[in-house]
């Protein structure tokens, strides 16, 4: 099960970096389906689709039809309707959620390959101990206690990602933070704050952007796992994960319920994880982060 | 070498003592009074404040602590108000449904992937490489509860070959528990096996270009005996860690596929002593938990010793 | 006095396939090695000497392109089946190469290394395995041999590691060793002893070997025959005592003068060569050294040069515009 301790994915590059600078097809059809489940989940409101809470009890698991392209559900909701309104809250949650985990991760990684020293061992270290949580535990511990939202959600999810994210921005640090040009600009008497603005995090962000990407991924998977338990989002609003869970009900006479959701999820998954893991082995500054 | 177990010994004391105060802390932060949950109907403030005394709630949170750590380390983890059972009598109950399915997963997980791997590093480039590169890949997309669904559905439903949900214990009847636990410990290992293949087809193309790889091969050694025993060796270093880390994190029980599976593990025990607040065997569990998960990655440190002599006198 | 030709280079050629074109990193060469004879191969790094050994052991890398014939012991080794090569190698053909840091196995033991080959080629059990390797360890100058059969190579020191690899070479009594720059990644106080070993047991077992190294002075006094090569050719090729006496490529008498010497005068200056090696990727039209030789003519810009007989039909050369030198510069 994915987590969102992505700590040895990081640092398994592998061959990635001697495929060099082909941006093969997969890579181009990845982002032109990131950007179509993007568009398609912001301008839903606009698109000419049936509400997807409107319920036809008459019309339900009813099959594909001019009427109902992907056909409805188990309470007579349109189906296509109903994933494009979900891809909205699954993206939504996963993209946000990571912006926490950047942030903040990415700025403790940088501070501490940066001093080094006690700060960077009591960074480290209390991470570590972050890790040691079985993080799934902790997201039901806090929905369950303070209440499920999509807000609760998505600040738990990212808070999880923290220190993954704090392991690739100390290691892309560390390996920066030798090199000349921060050597000169300490010489040139720049304070550390400009050093760590003007010369660290341009090359740093590189990196985490890749590892953004690939974040981006876990979130959306870990959020479609607790909403496939009804722990996730709120009922009645409805992710991918809680669409694929109430799918679960109906394997035996209309499987598609299931699998129309898990398909969207996979390919966007899919395509998150083919996107960052090409731009993690383009800029990579040199792996090794373990 | 004992010098080796000593220093890490030493890092490891410090971590259980951060992992025991932050599982208490945030338990105890847990908004929801103990007090009121436990008496309920009968909570009126007279009820509630003899309650709080009488569990000693009303002290200050680090008495508290180190009440709840000394008789931690006396082996009294405390009991469950609802169930009245000790924190250690369920986690001994469930540990070895977890444990079962953690060590399924993972077997099945290293026999997809190993294989699988040293024969891409082998012909590293070939079709078939590409194709189960491409495969684990995307195998990494698919989550656990999609594989799940898809296997029962597959098997439970349309082959009818096995069953969806259920459990019987290995002592009472194997076949029958082998029959349960096939699905889950296979959906489990679907997960796992694309990051065991990939790490170690990597590590080992990088060391079939070794220096003393090419001098195996000009001794004239067999193939597979270059491949097992000169590559595979040096290679495992990162699969140790992986697999270390993955058992470290399946202790805490799969939860997903414990609950879709409906397999009476640690995990579902967790997610029960949520929904019940049942604050006393979230925080002994959660703690074991942590806890077996820092002393696994001890434990792999220890191996990695073990692997490669270098590390074991102090070099590399 | 004629000896049995044991190994016969033949019009080898290798190229590689890079990003930047075709390279060749062996060009057409010739070579014998007589059983039981010493040949030095000498040339700067990048010449094509230890590709030149890969493809006599062919341990070419998979995108490597193989042309000519490599004949050892009667067979042609590029015809060989990869069964029959196999059970060639490490029995009647065995290398050492440059970095036995590198070349040995750091997760298991000096034992091991050493058994497997035996057990693979001769068929030993484990116990007499055993005893011959250590037999073999002493043999090559290794104190305390059962004690080292149980550790491992990162505990050894360089020389002793070498060593190591010179008794696993050893170990099923070669016909042909090839030597690949053996001593020049250890302490110039081990070079000596490691070359001198090498010597001795070619001697005692009438072994073959070919010694592979950029420094003339190691060929000097150890070897039969020298043949040096450059930008994939070899451009002179003679009796070890021929070639240092009456030497004829520029290239060589450059290489000489470029070794230190232990009788000059203090603050010497050495006369290293000008220029880098051509890129293998863009071949010259004419002579490769010639932008780099004292002596070039414009029809040594021109035409490549053919290999030439000397004073002897052992004394080969490659050179339009040949030095003469006799006696004086000699090792």
């Amino acid at each position: 099960m994915a987590t969102l301790e992505l700590t040895i994915d990081e640092g398994v590059a592998a061959e990635p970096a001697k495929r060099g600078r082909r941006l093969g097809l997969l890579f181009w059809v990845a982002i032109g389906w990131m950007t179509f489940m993007i568009a398609v989940a912001i301008f839903a409101p606009v698109l000419p689709l049936p509400s997807p809470t409107d319920m036809d009890m008459l019309e339900r698991r009813a099959p594909f039809s001019a009427e109902h392209w992907l056909g409805t559900d188990g309470l007579g909701r349109d189906e296509l309707s109903r994933l494009i309104y979900g891809a909205r809250i699954s993206l939504v949650v996963g993209l946000c959620a990571p912006v926490i985990g950047l942030t903040i991760g990415g700025a403790l990684g940088m501070l501490a390959g940066y001093f080094r020293g006690r700060f960077e061992s009591a960074v480290v270290g209390s991470m570590d101990v972050l890790l040691a949580f079985p993080p799934l535990i902790l997201a039901m511990a806090v929905t369950a206690y303070l209440g499920q939202s999509i807000l609760n959600l998505t600040l738990i999810l990212g808070f999880l990602g923290v220190p993954a994210f704090m392991r690739v921005a100390r290691a892309a640090t560390l390996t920066l933070a030798r090199r000349e040009f921060v050597i000169a600009a300490q010489a040139l008497g720049a304070t550390h704050a400009r050093i760590l603005l003007r010369e660290l995090l341009p090359n740093v962000a590189l990196p985490l952007l890749a590892f953004f990407l690939l974040a981006v991924a876990v979130t959306i998977v870990v959020e479609g796992a607790l909403s496939f338990l009804g722990l996730g989002v709120p009922p009645p609003i409805s992710s991918w994960g809680s669409m694929i869970g109430e799918g679960r009900e109906s394997l035996e006479v209309a499987p598609r319920l299931a699998f129309l959701p898990a398909a969207a999820m996979f390919l966007t998954v899919l395509s998150f994880n083919l996107v960052g893991d090409t731009l993690r082995a383009l800029t990579d500054p040199r792996q090794g982060a373990l | 070498m004992l010098l080796f177990v000593a220093r890490r010994l030493l890092y490891l004391i410090p971590v259980l003592i951060a992992v025991s105060l932050l599982t208490f802390f945030i338990a105890s932060l847990l908004p929801g009074d103990l007090a009121y949950v436990i008496l309920g109907d009968q909570a009126t403030p007279e009820n509630v404040a003899a309650l709080r005394k009488d569990m000693g709630l009303d002290q200050p949170v680090w008495i508290r602590y180190f009440g709840w750590l000394g008789n931690i380390l006396q082996g009294d983890f405390g009991r469950s108000f609802r169930t009245g059972q000790t924190v250690l009598q369920a986690v001994t109950e469930r540990l070895p449904v977890s444990f079962e399915l953690m060590i399924l997963a993972e077997i099945t997980g290293l026999v997809i992937g190993v294989p699988l791997a040293i024969v891409c590093a082998a012909r590293s480039g070939s079709a078939f490489d590409r194709f189960m590169t491409g495969s684990a890949f995307a195998m990494l997309s698919v989550p656990a509860f999609l594989s799940a669904i898809l296997l029962i559905y597959l098997f439970a439903v349309e082959l009818r070959w096995l069953p969806a949900t259920g459990y019987v214990p290995f002592t009472e009847d194997p076949a029958a528990n082998l029959r349960f636990m096939v699905l889950p410990a296979l959906t489990l290992a679907l997960a796992e096996w694309p990051g065991i293949m990939r790490v170690l087809r990597s590590d080992m193309i990088a060391t079939l270009q070794e220096d003393y790889i090419a001098l195996a091969k000009a001794k004239g050694l067999k193939a597979s005996r270059i491949l097992f025993v000169h590559a595979l060796k040096p290679s495992s270093l990162t699969l140790v860690t992986i697999t270390g880390i993955n058992i470290g994190r399946l202790i805490g029980g799969a939860v997903i596929v414990e609950t879709i599976f409906a397999l009476p593990g640690l995990g579902r025990l967790l997610v029960g002593a949520i929904y019940t607040r049942d604050l006393i065997i979230l925080q002994g569990v959660v703690l074991l938990v942590a806890a077996g998960f820092v002393i696994m990655n001890f434990i792999v440190d220890l191996l990695y010793a073990v692997l490669d002599p270098r590390i074991r006198h102090g070099h590399a | 006095m004629t000896e049995r030709t044991l190994l016969s280079v033949e019009d080898v050629s290798v190229e590689l396939p890079t990003p930047r074109g075709n390279l060749r990193a062996v060009d057409r060469v010739d070579l014998t090695v007589g059983a039981g004879r010493t040949l030095g191969v000498v040339g700067e790094s990048g010449c094509g000497k230890t590709m030149l050994s890969r493809a006599i052991l062919q341990l070419l890398p998979k995108k490597a392109k193989l042309s000519g014939r490599v004949m050892f012991d009667g067979q042609d080794l590029l015809q060989l089946s990869p069964e029959r090569l196999r059970r060639l190698r490490g029995r009647s053909l065995a290398v050492v190469f440059q970095d036995p840091m590198t070349s040995l196995n750091p997760v298991l033991t000096i034992g091991t290394q050493l058994i497997e080959t035996l057990q693979e080629h001769l068929e030993l059990d484990e116990a007499t395995a055993k005893k011959r390797s250590v037999e073999l360890l002493a043999a090559v100058g290794i104190p305390a041999p059962e004690q080292r059969l149980v550790q491992y190579p990162h505990q050894l020191s360089g020389g002793m590691r070498q060593r190591v690899a010179i008794a696993i070479a050893l170990s099923c009594e070669p016909k042909l060793l090839i030597a690949d720059e053996p001593t020049t990644a250890l302490d110039v106080t081990i070079q000596a002893q490691i070359l001198d070993l090498l010597a001795r047991e070619q001697r005692r077992r009438h072994m073959a070997m070919i010694l592979i190294t950029h420094d003339l002075g190691v060929v000097a006094g150890r070897t039969d025959e020298v043949a040096v090569m450059y930008a994939g050719r070899v451009v002179e090729r003679a009796p070890t005592p021929a070639l240092f006496k009456k030497m004829r490529m520029p290239y060589t008498e450059a290489l000489l003068a470029a070794l230190p010497r232990i009788d000059a005068a203090p603050h010497t200056p050495l006369p290293a060569i000008s220029g880098r090696p051509p890129d293998p990727t863009r071949p010259l039209q004419g002579c490769s050294f010639s932008p780099r030789c004292r002596y070039a003519v414009a029809r040594c810009h021109a035409e490549k040069p053919a290999l030439t007989e000397a004073e002897s039909r052992e004394h080969q050369f490659a050179c339009f515009h040949p030095i003469e030198i006799h006696a004086g510069a000699g090792a």
